[in-house]
């Protein structure tokens, strides 16, 4: 809608139609098209429908492993219903505390490094060399998939949850960076200029005019990490960085899918806990 | 006490804020510096604490040049310079006590201010700053509930708390109604006098300005173009300042008569009518 009335009043005064104010006068009025060569407007859409035809006749669907794979699927989907906490329950109490316990150091750690490079990343608080040496930081950072720098990482540290640690901390830097700049540039301006009229010191002028302004979206943003790093333990677990995710993918290459299943709902159960928490935590620190 | 020396500012844009501009203020002396918006009233005062960079001229603050200081001299001419601003500019989530004790922020180390361990003199000086402009029995409330005049006396507080020798005020009634304007700079004014302090007032109402300072300047372009008393202000000298106007209204301006004013007093100290 808002393109419809930014056509409407583009350069000033529009042009209107002496047809559409005698309309108008009557009580007949539609807002005008966002195109407005008639034309035009239909041959996109006409564009549009005849792509969707031959992506339709491109993708090469074979609908008889489709039949076959329904099963299987159905098979996973089915043992939602029958989860197994028991029989692996030794080694996915293992695996939850581990991913747990690395989603937590890896938070604590990827924060404490991503605030300076948070506020070396917000231009309105950043000389320019340090901004654009940690937007670079940030860029690096956020560039890499967790599953690549798991990898990485896996190969320089050896199976574990150490390097799982590294890859989460790593990533949530430049996450977290990212933000707090973000917020950061996003603060008063008026108060950041009276502490500075104070004779406060750089340091001081942080303390009490940016940090105030930006604490309570880092909080809610730092429980956000945590539950992202928590889900994230479990995918680079598959290649080897520890956590849960190791349990999960040994269930699933045995089949057995209600090991996987209890794992699966053991998960949702955590990150739907979480987000009551950071729910409460908000409203608390708003 | 501030004794400013061809004082020019050029933006990077290009534009010219400040156009050789010299002007010396005693101590005790209110000011009243009025002229149009963009006139470069904002960039004056922000220029005399630095938080605009002056492209040339001097400013002297009790002798002392602080055109060019930086770092640690910087801040220790700007804790000499209290400013009180168009929107308060309060932190919204720090406590009245807190944003009034960050006025002493120049005078501590880091940790002791990042712990809120205060001197018991700060504190002591605060809450009577605070009881002096009516809000001691806000301390522990934020910043965000306070009412707009209210959030004004804050920052007038956190200004005063600095003790400085100068002091600069941006707008202070841009955001207010007729009556909290009066009262804070009626507010303003006595404490000016109460403590001898110099005192630079950027204001727009140019009837408010006469009604309470000393002196009038008036800024066009960048350039005094007035400077005497606020009855000189005639028609004639307000057309050079604003531009062509009928400014017969703003003469005769009368609505805050005295017995009225011992009432707002009344009001303004007591955090009345907020």
């Amino acid at each position: 809608m808002s393109g419809v009335s930014a056509n409407a009043v583009k350069n000033g005064a529009p042009q209107v139609d002496p047809l559409r104010l005698a309309a108008a006068k009557k009580g007949h009025w539609r807002p005008l098209p966002m195109i407005s060569s008639k034309a035009l407007r239909w041959g996109i859409n006409g564009a549009a429908l005849v792509y969707l035809v031959l992506v339709y006749y491109s993708v090469d669907i074979n609908w008889a492993r489709v039949a076959q794979g329904m099963n299987r699927a159905l098979n996973f989907v089915g043992s939602f219903f029958t989860p197994d906490f028991v029989t692996r329950g030794g080694e996915i109490a293992v695996g939850l505390r581990e991913s747990l316990t690395m989603a937590f150091v890896a938070t604590v750690l990827g924060i404490a490094l991503a605030i300076p490079v948070g506020l070396g990343a917000a231009r309105n608080i950043a000389p320019r060399p340090v901004y654009f040496f940690c937007r670079g930081i940030i860029a690096v950072s956020r560039t890499f998939q967790e599953i690549i720098i798991a990898i990485l990482f896996v190969a320089m540290f050896g199976f574990g949850p150490l390097a799982g640690v590294f890859t989460l901390a790593f990533a949530t830097i430049g996450f977290m960076a990212k933000l707090l700049a973000e917020d950061i540039e996003d603060a008063q301006r008026e108060p950041m200029e009276a502490i500075r009229a104070t004779g406060a010191s750089w340091v001081q002028w942080i303390a009490y005019a940016v940090q105030p302004q930006v604490m309570p979206r880092l909080i809610g943003l730092s429980l956000y990490r945590l539950d992202i790093n928590f889900r994230e333990s479990a995918v680079i677990g598959i290649v080897g960085a520890g956590g849960i995710g190791a349990t999960l993918n040994t269930s699933i290459s045995r089949y057995d899918y209600d090991t996987s299943a209890a794992v699966l709902l053991l998960i949702i159960g955590i990150v739907l806990m979480s987000e009551y928490l950071s729910g409460y935590v908000r409203r608390w620190t708003a | 006490m501030l004794t400013i020396t061809a004082l020019t500012k050029r933006y990077d844009t290009g534009d010219l804020a400040l156009d050789n501009v010299t002007l010396t203020v005693p101590a005790g002396q209110v000011l009243a510096l009025i002229g149009p918006s963009g006139a470069g009233k904002s960039t004056l005062i922000r220029c005399v604490n630095r938080l605009v960079e002056p492209t040339s001229g001097s400013i002297q603050l009790d002798g002392k040049d602080i055109t060019r200081v930086r770092g640690k001299a910087l801040r220790e001419a700007r804790r000499q310079i209290g400013m009180i601003f168009q929107s308060h500019a309060l932190v919204e989530r720090l406590s009245v006590m807190e944003n009034v004790l960050s006025g002493r922020l120049a005078y501590i180390g880091f940790w002791r201010s990042y712990f809120r361990r205060f001197p018991a003199t700060d504190i002591r000086q605060s809450f009577t700053l605070l009881e002096r402009v009516g809000l001691d029995t806000m301390i522990d409330k934020r910043g965000d509930a306070l009412s707009g005049g209210q959030k004004q006396r804050v920052g007038i507080a956190r200004a005063l708390i600095q003790n400085p020798k100068l002091l600069l005020v941006d707008e202070p009634t841009a955001s207010l109604d007729p009556k909290t304007s009066r009262q804070i700079m009626r507010l303003i004014c006595e404490l000016c006098a109460e403590q001898n302090l110099a005192t630079i007032i950027n204001i727009h109402d140019v009837a408010l300005a006469q009604q309470f300072v000393h002196r009038v300047v008036g800024l066009r372009a960048g350039a005094v173009v007035y400077d005497g008393p606020p009855e000189g202000l005639t028609p004639e000298i307000l057309t050079t300042i604003y531009g062509e106007e009928d400014w017969t209204a703003t003469q005769k301006h009368d609505d805050d008569a005295p017995q009225d004013g011992a009432r707002d007093m009344a009001a303004a100290v007591l955090g009345g009518h907020p």
